[in-house]
């Protein structure tokens, strides 16, 4: 073995105690940004997929003014003869399920109390609303010719202590600029894990959705989901909707992307934050290394060991305890996050209202990647190993015949 | 043949304010095969004019040659090569690397001298020359004073040296470890006409010395023969 490398390893061997605690504050940095990443990686990766689930599809309909916020009625904001429409689209190999949608405003009421939500009108057998019939808590799913039946999310029914059977009113806006209030039944009460959307969303079926809004043949917009995101291009240029715009799911999700960007540059400072003081802790370790072993670099100094090769004995100890920690960093890492990716962890409601640009789950499932396992395992060693480099220089700056009178 | 040559040699030390003029003038000239003890008491430069003729510092004034090189006109790494093939060093604490054993402190300075050979003839003949071959996989701290001090002569002496300067080499020992390294470095100096230079006060050195200079104040003041 290579004289330096034995050296090395056996200087580290020496403290075992501070080269352990050392090689430990590395492993928890690595491990720490392994999770974090994955995290992050997980929230936004969910977000996405919860507001395309629920909200945008991967591609979307709708007139060039139509505002999803705004929920608006006009003729002039909808789309005529939806139905027909998506049964075109569907056509499409690509497109796993198209349907349309109708957004109205309105507010449920239920003994004393009142609660704003938005009313979606959806095609019930489509397969575009399988995550609501999928999430089906209790009750039943409703069927296309259901006049009065409704489906509401778990967490209103919980705030308005309702179950299935019991009736509710609802007040709804029409398109002629008033409101109509009917009698509905709660057909079943349904979850996304979405709170902020479960608790302002009641679904009824379009047909129903569009007598009671007085917009007969019309929808907000055709929801599109496609078999794979990836062909979301190809398909966009395929679809024919003379009079209406179509819009991807990136165009849709466009402050989605600003926060997924937000939220990189925020990781970037804490990856900064969490290896400058891994970095401190291995700068110190082996600054206290030089200072107990200034005598000893005198002897080699005698002996002729030039500055470089003292540099590189220092390095090479920073090295074995950047590659030591990391290890062990992934090691503790990779299960955490595995684990976690598989059960998630609760975080509740994160207060993103049900007309949000996007929604966030109630849980979030970190996602790690082969990638980001290299780039924080790259980032930590680099770090380690330059953070080795001043105290390096320091050993090699001593001149032999100082160092030889030095007390340590 | 003349190993080590100074000439005029002042050494000035400079602590703050305060100017120590350690050597002042000296001239000396060191030929091969000399068994010689530089003597004086403390604060004479004794230990300043060993570290001059071991490259290890350098002049504020003056010369110093190495088998006919001149150290004083080389960068710190030049000397650090000069160093590797020239001079051994032996000093007053026991100065082994504390994490390799006797036999890797031995082969060290073959390392650095970037012979990749194998070592094990040589290394395990020096150990048996100083009377520890059965030490060869000992840790210095599983050994004496004396021990460790024997290895320093073994290591001073792995790259066949022109020179072996020792500080003080038996300050730490007693008396009867003291002449065995003596006796040890004696024998070697006539085997193998290596120059060894002692700086010391220890009798128990200076009795085997060919040769004797005394420092005083910096100079030299007395070059005997004994």
């Amino acid at each position: 073995m290579n004289y330096i490398l034995k050296m090395s390893l056996r200087n580290l061997a020496r403290n075992k105690r501070r080269s352990a605690l050392s090689a430990i504050a590395i492993a928890i940095g690595t491990a720490l940004l392994l999770f974090m990443s994955a995290t992050i990686r997980g929230e936004m990766r969910g977000a996405l997929d919860l507001t395309i689930n629920l909200r945008t599809g991967h591609l979307q309909i709708h007139s060039e003014d139509y505002k999803f916020e705004n929920m608006s009625l006009k003729r002039v904001d909808m789309i005529e003869g939806p139905l027909e429409i998506s049964d075109q689209i569907e056509d499409i190999p690509q497109v796993k399920a198209a349907s349309p949608r109708l957004n109205i405003s309105g507010i449920v009421a239920y003994k004393n109390e009142t609660i704003g939500v938005q009313i979606l009108g959806i095609d019930p057998p489509s397969a575009t609303n399988a995550t609501y019939k999928e999430g089906m808590v209790t009750g039943e799913y409703f069927s296309a010719d259901d006049r009065e039946g409704v489906l509401i999310g778990l967490p209103l029914a919980e705030s308005l202590d309702l179950k299935p059977g019991d009736a509710i009113d609802l007040i709804i806006n029409t398109s002629e600029g008033d409101t109509d209030e009917q009698r509905f039944t709660v057909r079943g009460i349904y979850t996304t894990d979405t709170p902020g959307y479960d608790k302002a969303t009641i679904f009824m079926p379009l047909e129903k959705a569009q007598t009671i809004s007085r917009t007969d043949n019309y929808a907000s917009m055709i929801y599109i989901l496609l078999h794979d995101m990836d062909d979301t291009d190809r398909v966009k240029e395929a679809i024919h909707a003379p009079g209406y715009i179509v819009e991807d799911w990136v165009e849709l999700n466009k402050l989605l992307v600003i926060v997924e960007q937000l939220s990189n540059a925020m990781m970037f400072f804490f990856n900064l934050m969490v290896l400058g003081v891994t970095s401190t802790v291995i700068m110190n370790t082996l600054l206290m290394a030089v200072y107990e072993r200034t005598r000893e670099m005198g002897i080699l100094g005698a002996l002729g060991m030039k500055a470089r090769q003292v540099k590189a004995l220092f390095l090479t100890e920073a090295t074995f305890l950047a590659i030591g920690g990391v290890l062990i960093g992934l090691i503790i890492g990779v299960p955490l996050v595995l684990y976690y990716a598989q059960v998630g962890f609760f975080l509740g409601d994160m207060g993103v209202s049900a007309n949000s640009s996007f929604q966030f789950g109630n849980t979030i499932y970190p996602y790690p990647t082969f990638g980001d396992a290299i780039s924080v395992s790259i980032a930590a060693l680099m770090i380690t190993i330059l953070s080795g480099y001043y105290p390096a220089s320091q050993a090699a700056k001593l001149e032999p015949v100082d160092a030889l009178h030095s007390n340590n | 043949m003349e190993i080590a040559k100074l000439t005029d040699i002042t050494r000035v030390y400079k602590i703050g304010e305060v100017k120590t003029r350690a050597l002042n003038g000296v001239d000396l000239s060191i030929g091969e095969g000399e068994f010689m003890t530089l003597v004086g008491p403390s604060g004479s430069g004794k230990t300043t004019l060993l570290q001059l003729i071991g490259c290890l510092d350098m002049p504020t004034a003056g010369k110093v040659f190495i088998n006919d090189q001149e150290a004083t006109s080389m960068n710190r790494n030049q000397r650090a090569d000069l160093r590797k093939g020239t001079i051994g060093f032996i000093f007053q604490f026991f100065a082994l690397v504390p994490t390799l054993t006797a036999y890797e402190n031995v082969e060290l300075p073959l390392l650095l001298m970037g012979k990749k050979n194998n070592h094990k003839a040589r290394v395990m003949e020096l150990l048996e020359a100083v009377g520890l071959a059965d030490w060869a996989k000992h840790r210095p701290d599983q050994m004496s004073g004396g021990q460790q001090q024997r290895v320093a002569v073994a290591r001073a002496l792995s790259v066949d040296p022109l020179l072996i300067l020792a500080d003080e080499p038996t300050a730490n020992l007693d008396t009867k470890n003291g002449e065995q390294i003596m006796d040890i470095m004696k024998k070697l100096n006539e085997e193998t006409n290596t120059t060894f230079i002692f700086a010391t006060h220890d009798p128990r050195v200076i009795k085997y010395a060919k040769r004797i200079v005394t420092l005083e104040d910096g100079k030299i003041v007395k070059d005997e023969e004994q």
